[in-house]
């Protein structure tokens, strides 16, 4: 995924000379998780650099620069380091169209790598997207597959408007089943592992489905679409699983059509439970599905405590968990 | 006992006392050199320091600064004067209109009427200010077409941002002022990214942060100077020193530090401190750091010291807080009386001439007002449609915001 990320920006920063990426650490050295390496020798230091430790900066530069009419794409070197820019994100950036009567835009992305499974404690392992589905203006995305990460990101940075991209660490190198103590899985071996070196993009507020099934509609995204994967193999059922892929604006005409179709959901996000988006997709899910629903639906999210150390597979939504939630929802 | 104390810092008169602003150091015009344009901040001291002054207290040009800006015709004085006076007519006339009910929100700008007006007539075509909401003065100066200054401020159908906005946050791309958040701070850095794109466009552009001595304290002021430092673009960063922050004394956001220049030197950038009520001061000193940042010398930093002589807004009530009759008080008078007597000194101005002027500029706005009220105030409100909640959230509307707008019935 890393590659594809990176391939995304290349094409990007090749096609449209108002596209710019910088970031702390992006530049000379290509990022702590390499996603930006070889850009700046590619491209030079005027569309490729590093910036201070200054959220606030990198973003509030961006802004400043999307207005003006260049095509930002910032580094944030850790979901969890964006709050001291959240106040350019959900003021100013996701604002400006609207507050302005159009006189300015605001076409600036905003990555970071989002989410746990790494051994990285509270403070490079939380999932905080439900900050900014809550904002009008912004678009939320998150690929799980190396294909779509690139397609989407190319796609964000076209877009008109400001994206948040939630990049899942934890599979930036290969999908990840659950199974944190058995060996890792690299994205040579999946289908979706498989990049075109052209532009191409995959379009924003479109879910997949990625694998097929009547019994259940498992409503998921990131890395959780692996887990869930594994969840319904392990619980034997006929599951849909639909992998979000863009959390705002949302498709919800295919989580309708699915819903409608299996009666049953389960909705798994690494995020702590209250107020996180599954209670938006859940009551979504009851307004457009209540009368096809045959049991209640339910969340399978991180505890409502501080990422954790040492717990963290105690922490992380288990398989397990998933299955059991997935068993209980046939019970009706 | 402990020998440590913490400080609580004071202003130097509450309602109850007599104003006093002996503390401050009232150098003579012509104290301080123009120094050339590639400065380097270690040099800026005794710039950061002091105070550039023109215009003596007779009225009186003199010193450098008055020869840098070479012989001013007195069309360009009279222009000067016109563009404070038409400021202090808007201010006056919609001051009154929110007293009236007629407008939600006012906030004047009485007394640092100079400061915008003269930078804004120094910008060029294409240059870009981002303001505070006390920076109408620069749309009055880049002769922003009153219907549409007041038509937002009555949120009617007269408002380029079709009622979005509280009143006072303007926006007119057209007219170098960019969209006022009305967040504190958050702007100043984004002029800074805006003189980064202006740069690697190569357009030879500029731009011009803005923000208040109370809003110095913010985190995007750190995130302004430091960026500015890195990258070199061609921006102008403004402090208006106004003296208070709502009710908050100036010394809260300033701490020891000297000056609010001299903290910009820290960063390593040129920084100059201006008497603001003095037109020409204005003048001068914008043509040279605007020359400067043009001129690929990178950023630099102007303190306005000046005085906030009327209220915070029309929610706010200056005589809970501080010595009454403060503004008056001020050692830098007033901009307009002060540039008035220039002129009459120079013989190209006359008291009568002035009160016509006046006269004229306040029937203008009031001639504008009358037909802008016309589309609504509110009064007597004729808002723009309810379906403007839904447009321009998004470049295309998406499926949930159409449901939404026609759940309300558009």
């Amino acid at each position: 995924m890393i590659e594809a990320l990176r391939s995304a920006m290349d094409v990007s920063l090749e096609r449209d000379p108002s596209v710019i990426v910088f970031g702390e650490d992006v530049g000379y050295f290509g990022g702590v998780f390499r996603c930006t390496a070889g850009l700046q020798a590619k491209y030079g230091e005027a569309r490729v650099f590093d910036t201070p430790i200054n959220e606030s900066a990198i973003v509030g530069l961006a802004v400043g620069m999307a207005a003006e009419g260049m095509k930002p794409c910032v580094e944030v070197q850790f979901a969890d380091y964006v709050f001291p820019a959240y106040d350019q994100i959900t003021q100013e950036a996701a604002r400006l169209r609207h507050r302005s009567n159009q006189q300015f835009t605001c076409p600036l992305v905003v990555r970071m790598p989002t989410g746990g499974g790494i051994f990285g404690g509270q403070t490079h392992s939380q999932s905080p997207e439900a900050l900014f589905t809550h904002v009008a203006g912004l678009k939320v995305v998150i690929p799980s597959t190396p294909y779509d990460a690139k397609g989407l990101l190319v796609a964000a940075i076209e877009d008109p408007d400001p994206v948040i991209f939630l990049e899942p660490k934890r599979i930036y190198n290969g999908p990840f089943y659950g199974d944190h103590a058995g060996t890792s899985v690299n994205w040579s071996s999946h289908p979706a592992g498989e990049v075109p070196e052209e532009h191409y993009t995959v379009p924003l507020g479109k879910a997949a489905v990625t694998r097929s099934g009547s019994d259940v509609t498992v409503l998921t995204y990131g890395t959780m679409v692996y887990v869930a994967e594994a969840a319904v193999k392990a619980a034997g059922l006929d599951a849909e699983i639909i992998d979000l892929r863009t959390l705002l604006p949302l498709d919800l005409e295919t989580i309708r059509a699915s819903v409608e179709k299996t009666g049953r959901c389960v909705v798994v996000h690494e995020a702590t439970r209250t107020s996180g988006f599954g209670a938006e997709l859940i009551a979504e899910v009851q307004e457009a599905c209540f009368w096809h629903l045959k049991a209640p639906v339910l969340r399978v999210a991180g505890w409502d405590a501080p990422y954790p150390h040492a717990q963290e597979w105690d922490y992380f939504p288990s398989a397990e968990r998933i299955a059991r939630a997935l068993s209980k929802v046939m019970e009706d | 006992m402990s020998k440590v104390t913490l400080s609580y810092p004071h202003p130097p008169a509450r309602p109850d006392q007599a104003p006093d602003f002996s503390r401050i150091d009232r150098s003579a015009p012509g104290a301080l050199d123009v120094p050339p344009l590639d400065i380097t901040a270690q040099d800026c001291w005794p710039y950061a320091v002091g105070l550039i002054r023109v215009l003596d207290d007779d009225g009186q040009a003199a010193g450098p600064w008055a020869d840098y800006l070479g012989d001013l015709t007195a069309d360009r004085l009279k222009q000067g004067l016109r563009d404070m006076l038409r400021m202090r007519a808007v201010d006056q006339r919609m001051q009154n209109a929110q007293r009236q009910g007629k407008t939600s929100f006012y906030l004047q700008c009485t007394g640092e009427e100079a400061i915008g007006c003269g930078f804004q007539r120094q910008l060029g075509e294409g240059d870009m200010n981002f303001p505070t909401y006390r920076q109408q003065s620069l749309l009055i100066a880049a002769d922003y077409p009153l219907e549409s200054l007041l038509g937002q401020l009555y949120s009617n159908d007269l408002d380029p941002l079709q009622g979005r906005q509280l009143p006072i946050m303007h926006s007119a791309r057209d007219y170098g002022f960019f969209s006022i958040s009305g967040n504190l701070g958050t702007q100043y850095v984004q002029a800074v990214g805006w003189a980064m794109a202006c740069a690697l466009r190569g357009n030879d552009k500029i731009a011009a942060g803005w923000i208040g001595d109370g809003a110095t304290a913010s985190n995007d002021f750190h995130s302004a100077l430091l960026s500015a430092s890195v990258y070199q673009p061609p921006v102008v960063l403004n402090v208006v020193n106004n003296q208070w922050a709502i009710s908050t004394y100036t010394g809260v956001a300033a701490g020891r530090s000297q000056t609010y220049a001299a903290r910009a030197l820290g960063y390593g950038i040129p920084a100059i401190r201006v008497d603001g009520n003095d037109y020409l001061a204005v003048l001068a000193v914008s043509k040279w750091a605007i020359e400067r940042a043009r001129g690929g010398h990178g950023p630099v930093i102007i303190e306005w010291f000046t005085y906030r002589a009327a209220a915070h807004s029309t929610s706010d009530d200056p005589s809970a807080y501080r010595a009454k009759d403060e503004a008056a008080a001020w050692p830098f008078g007033d901009p307009v009386e002060r540039l008035k007597a220039h002129m009459i000194l120079r013989g190209d101005w006359t008291e009568d001439r002035h009160e016509q002027t006046w006269a004229e500029l306040l029937a203008e706005v009031a001639e504008v007002q009358k037909r802008v009220e016309a589309h609504g105030t509110f009064v007597n409100p004729k808002p723009v449609s309810p379906a403007a909640i839904f447009t321009g959230v998004y470049a295309d509307m998406p499926e949930h915001l159409r449901r939404q707008r026609q759940e309300m019935g558009y």
